[in-house]
């Protein structure tokens, strides 16, 4: 992944930024330009989502992509942010500290590298509240 | 529109083809096609080639050309297109070959897929079939897409009375038919044991819930039906061909263990054909997970949701059973080249429909297809009778 497409989606991956649209007063994250309600008729703009919500899903990854290899296990699971948008993310927990419902809340993670010189990715990650 | 028949069809063998390159694949299993319709190259009009990703799994893009090249038409300049729909690709290739005939744009078209996936660390297979999925927010947190389909079973088995017995009994289903195929990459009957007993992938996902790593290709040649008997004396008419799209990412569905595509595709397909469900004599589903059959059978309309695990239990779905499900081996034992695996379904069932399919034959008039591209952002349902 080149700088500049990781950069560009800093503010989404660190702090959670995402869109509402406010004909409709939907939330989207991962963030959207375009209401897929609305279509035409809405508007957007940024929205800074709690980071709080839970869990609707989740799995344990045992065989990862090279990236990840080192990491494994790891649990990924679909949050569903208390506004509504459901996002997929890592839960930084022990597997048997997790259920479908369990409550969750965002934290600041290192997510992985490319390389010795290649970008460090920075991202959200969630715990149980 | 004009009606559309098949009439040849070919199939490489599936497997991790060590000594066969990309190019290999694809003329063979197109030659096998050819010969199959008694046709030669030059009186071909167009192609279709279903392909996931030969760019990062061979370094080569502009497929399309590349096989017309090798096929020797590159004197003849036929069109050749790459169409490309994760592993709904094959499938949607098939599609295309369809609305060509169908149109008038073209009488004789060949519709083929293809995949080398053993050419790279399985590593980097693993990263690339996750681009199926939604990368910038599913691939790049380090869900893999064995991961998302795992997700699918957690959210299922919270919800419905699906056991982990029932789950293994489709491997072993689709084992048992793959044991049948001599095109299988798979052709060893196995156990529940097997399954549970197997690593975990990604909970609750153990390796034997999974389709393989595979290469292949496999190509079928379309007609209208109105010259088709000049060709074969077995055409195989298309009654259907139905495509539908939902979101990339699985947390975007309305209901993550229902692909509302399948759901969508499936609709308009018995629309199109003017049938119901009891019409149709058997379906290869896209059975990427073990779990993804179960959701098929569901989605397509043929049980209510919840009841597939024990309609397979009751082996309802087995080779001899009212609704035989993957009698080719399916994904899981056929083995998954992903462009080449919606073809090789069309391949099934026409060799079913004729009445060639030796020790894994079934009683069949009119048959169905199901291939999913990614965890079901595309769906290409297709639907073959007897002529």
């Amino acid at each position: 992944m080149s700088v500049a497409r990781f950069w560009r989606k800093i503010p989404q991956r660190y702090n959670l930024v995402g869109t509402r649209c406010v004909t409709c007063g939907r939330y989207y994250f991962p963030p959207r330009s375009f209401c897929p309600s609305c279509r035409r008729e809405g508007k957007i703009i940024d929205h800074q989502f709690t980071g709080e919500g839970s869990v609707v899903t989740y799995t344990i990854i045992r065989t990862a992509s090279e990236q990840f290899e080192n990491a494994t296990p790891y649990i990924i699971a679909i949050v569903q942010l208390d506004e509504g948008p459901r996002l997929t993310a890592q839960i930084a927990c022990r597997p048997e500290d997790i259920r479908i419902g369990t409550r969750v809340k965002k934290v600041f993670r290192r997510l992985g590298t490319e390389g010795k010189s290649g970008v460090i990715h920075y991202g959200t990650k969630f715990i149980p509240a | 529109m004009k009606d559309v028949a098949v009439i040849g069809i070919g199939c490489t063998v599936f497997g991790e083809k060590w000594s066969h390159s990309f190019r290999d694949l694809f003329i063979e299993a197109g030659a096998l096609a050819l010969e199959d319709a008694n046709l030669s190259g030059e009186q071909i009009d167009s192609l279709f080639v279903g392909n996931m990703s030969a760019g990062r799994f061979i370094e080569q893009e502009h497929i399309g050309a590349l096989i017309a090249d090798y096929a020797g038409l590159a004197t003849e300049h036929t069109p050749s297109t790459r169409v490309e729909a994760a592993c709904a690709s094959g499938g949607l290739a098939f599609r295309q070959g369809v609305t060509a005939v169908a149109s008038g744009m073209a009488d004789i078209v060949v519709a083929a897929g293809v995949e080398k996936m053993t050419d790279v660390a399985p590593g980097q297979t693993v990263d690339t079939l996750a681009s199926a999925a939604d990368r910038e927010w599913e691939g790049f947190v380090g869900a893999t897409f064995p991961g998302l389909y795992a997700m699918i079973a957690t959210d299922y088995m919270h919800r419905y009375p699906l056991t982990r017995e029932q789950l293994a009994l489709v491997a072993v289903k689709n084992h048992y038919n793959g044991a049948r195929n001599p095109i299988a990459q798979f052709q060893q009957e196995i156990s529940i044991d097997t399954v549970i007993s197997s690593s975990l992938v990604a909970d609750p996902l153990r390796l034997f819930d999974c389709s393989p790593i595979t290469d292949g290709a496999a190509a079928v040649i379309l007609a209208p039906l109105e010259i088709a008997r000049k060709y074969t004396d077995t055409p195989v008419k298309v009654l259907a061909s139905a495509q539908a799209s939902d979101t990339i990412a699985l947390h975007d569905r309305r209901d993550i263990s229902t692909l509302d595509a399948t759901v969508a595709a499936s609709q308009r397909a018995f629309h199109q054909a003017r049938l119901s469900h009891k019409n149709i004599d058997l379906v290869e589903v896209h059975d990427c997970f073990t779990i993804a059959e179960i959701c098929a059978i569901e989605d397509l309309g043929f049980c209510t949701k919840g009841e597939a695990g024990k309609l397979t239990e009751e082996g309802v779905t087995a080779l001899n059973g009212d609704l035989p499900v993957n009698t080719s081996g399916g994904l899981k034992a056929c083995g998954h080249p992903v462009g080449a695996t919606g073809i090789k379904q069309i391949y099934e069932i026409v060799q079913q429909l004729r009445g060639e399919a030796g020790k894994r034959q079934v009683d069949a008039q009119i048959g169905m297809t199901h291939n999913v591209g990614g965890t079901g952002a595309t769906v290409v349902v297709h639907i073959l009778g007897r002529s």
